[in-house]
């Protein structure tokens, strides 16, 4: 059978004419992760062990919409959420609104792990890492002149609404669609078929203060269970109503659908086209990586030697 | 078939030793719950209003563990959340960290009707409250007596049970009299207060929607969120059905309950008393919890592994029930 690693770096509006200097880094930011995964794997760490892992490394990296490098909330300040989900168990640990805990994804570990609870947010969450021991940083170690900038696009764009007070359009259109990246995300299967899922965010650029998006939410943005592990991205709202990871496992129990064809038919038609995409590996070794937006930025590798990374279609 | 379904309920895991005085008073309550849902449902008010309107209810009326009446924190304050959802177009709404609004169900369909959003928390939520003008008041406004005394023995009997998966020790020589060794959540069913309330409602048109409110864990850390807020685990809806889910919420959440009916529903072809009882049977693994649901062919059903449910439903034929226990 043999193991499987697939991770995402946000899928979004990825546009054709991405230039050099933003796609190289990417590029090699996902081979780098990617090999983190694969040697982990390799040295027979636990899926649980090696999601998280991978995804403190595209934590720390500034080039994708987690931890640093983080999109800012319309008050130019840093909200991170991150979720952390055991397939063999189905425990899982979730966190919101964090500002200085460097890795959201290790704080959702622990909150599974050492409290009763699944999801902490806000300063009780920081309270939380702050007792833990968990390594925190000043806030502004997070923010990148590049989200300065996605930020004040997405202000210039979303001008004409910003009375609240009226029904709003949740499709906003963005002028740059680069804005619309969001989340890191990563999904592992061992020799046994044990199965983990662990995704990471920013969220959504230019986010009301206090907004949660579907990466903490079990069942929407994260999920794994002795099927299948999953880690979606794009349009949080989107997400959630559509319980995007969650029905990726449920098509397969109960329609008995293979995870290509499950994760298929919930990209086409769970969530509006441009909305989503997600990385997903079942017991049985598969892999697979779906999306409905012009690009995602992911990579994937099994035992038996097969490696892909790419942005595009 | 068809015609209008609701259903309410007030928290699963009941305490059998539960005085019989509070047993009317809250089987009172839900009557009135429910006869304000089948007067607006005769008015033609389509589902998300409706359950709307008795979740308000049941967050003003103090008895219930959600809006005045909540649970409290470990420092002794209140932090309420809740969820709605609308099955027409799965729209949805939710709040987390509401300390000053009255209403947190209706500050949850504001977020959905009137932010790009779907779910706020904490300052934000609150924050959007102001924006919007909903009423507010002192977080004291939502403190009871009552459970200022649960909060205490609650501290009590967990400075024992540490791990709640670990059976409670030494319970004997908690204050608390505990006549059952019964656990909900690593309290003793007696200092537990039922976590959650809900509605659900199919209109004559068909369309489902469902709410769920709570005050959540009594002794909580401060900002731990639980199911009730959550899409898919405590409150769920979608053109075939409405789900609103109470219990343990870490059961609820790992289980994504709400989602779970209506996916062996639309995925299995399983009618809604079968993916109730499904799911209750099925998808609860060691964890305890109810839920209530109806369906867009004007069905109602409820089902609980817990020791009873407060809940009522009702429908347009005429068929009407009020309950706590099997």
């Amino acid at each position: 059978m043999g193991w499987a690693i697939a991770l995402h770096g946000g899928a979004g509006d990825i546009p054709l004419s991405l230039p050099p200097e933003r796609r190289q880094p990417r590029e090699a930011a996902l081979r780098h992760c990617l090999q983190v995964g694969v040697d982990s794997l390799k040295a027979q760490k636990s899926p649980l062990d090696v999601v998280e892992l991978v995804v403190r490394e595209l934590e720390n990296n500034p080039h994708f919409n987690a931890g640093r490098g983080s999109v800012l909330t319309t008050e130019g300040t840093i909200e991170m959420e991150a979720c952390i989900m055991d397939g063999k168990t189905k425990k899982c640990g979730a966190v919101s609104g964090l500002t200085t805990v460097v890795n959201a994804i290790s704080l959702a570990r622990v909150v599974m792990e050492k409290t009763p609870h699944i999801y902490l947010a806000f300063d009780g969450a920081e309270k939380f890492a702050r007792e833990q021991g968990l390594e925190t940083v000043e806030s502004s170690h997070f923010i990148t002149p590049e989200n300065i900038e996605r930020l004040k696009h997405a202000k210039e764009a979303n001008r004409v609404q910003i009375d609240y007070t009226q029904p709003v359009e949740k499709e906003t259109p963005t002028v740059d669609g680069d804005s619309q990246i969001g989340t890191v995300g990563c999904v592992a299967v061992d020799n046994d078929g044990n199965l983990a899922a662990a995704t990471s965010t920013g969220g959504l650029v230019n986010k009301m203060v206090g907004r949660i998006g579907d990466t903490p939410i079990i069942g929407a943005g994260t999920y794994a269970n002795n099927l299948c592990a999953v880690s979606a991205t794009g349009k949080g709202e989107a997400i959630i109503r559509g319980t995007v990871a969650r029905d990726v496992a449920a098509l397969m129990e109960f329609k008995g659908l293979s995870l290509k064809e499950a994760a298929a038919y919930v990209v086409e038609e769970c969530v509006p086209r441009g909305n989503a995409g997600l990385v997903a590996v079942s017991a049985k070794g598969e892999l697979t990586m779906a999306f409905n937006t012009t690009g995602m930025f992911r990579a994937a590798a099994t035992e038996d030697g097969y490696t892909e990374i790419a942005i595009w279609p | 078939m068809g015609g209008w379904a609701i259903a309410v309920h007030g928290g699963a895991g009941v305490d059998p030793n539960l005085p019989q005085q509070r047993q009317e008073e809250a089987k009172q309550l839900l009557t009135r719950c429910l006869n304000l849902g089948i007067s607006a449902l005769r008015s033609n008010l389509p589902a998300i209003d409706v359950v709307e309107l008795v979740v308000r209810e049941l967050e003003t009326d103090p008895l219930f563990n959600s809006g005045r009446g909540s649970a409290l924190t470990a420092k002794g304050t209140v932090e309420m959340e809740a969820s709605i959802m609308d099955g027409c177009g799965r729209r949805c709404g939710a709040v987390s960290g509401v300390t000053t609004v009255k209403n947190p169900v209706s500050l949850a369909r504001l977020v959905m009707e009137r932010s790009p959003h779907s779910y706020l928390a904490f300052s934000g939520a609150e924050e959007f409250a102001r924006l919007q003008g909903v009423e507010v008041v002192d977080n004291e406004y939502f403190i009871t007596e009552e459970n200022v005394g649960m909060l205490k023995l609650a501290k009590e009997a967990n400075t024992i049970v540490f791990d709640y998966r670990i059976p409670a020790l030494g319970l004997e020589t908690c204050s608390a009299v505990v006549e059952s060794p019964i656990q909900m959540n690593g309290l003793p069913i007696s200092v537990y207060a039922p976590e959650t309330v809900g509605c659900v409602v199919v209109d004559s048109q068909g369309r489902c929607a469902a709410a769920t409110s709570t005050g959540g864990l009594m002794n909580k850390m401060t900002g731990r969120i639980g199911d009730s807020p959550l899409i898919g685990a405590g409150t769920y809806a979608c053109n075939l059905c409405g789900v609103s889910c109470t219990g343990e919420g870490e059961a609820i959440i790992r289980g994504t309950l709400a989602r779970e009916v209506a996916a062996v529903m639309e995925y299995k072809g399983l009618g809604l008393q079968e993916a109730v009882d499904f799911v209750v049977k099925e998808r609860l693994d060691e964890g305890k919890a109810g839920l209530i649901a109806v369906s867009s062919k004007g069905e109602v059903a409820c089902g609980f592994n817990t020791t009873g449910m407060f809940r009522g439903c009702a429908t347009e034929d005429g068929f009407m029930e009020v309950g706590i226990w099997d």
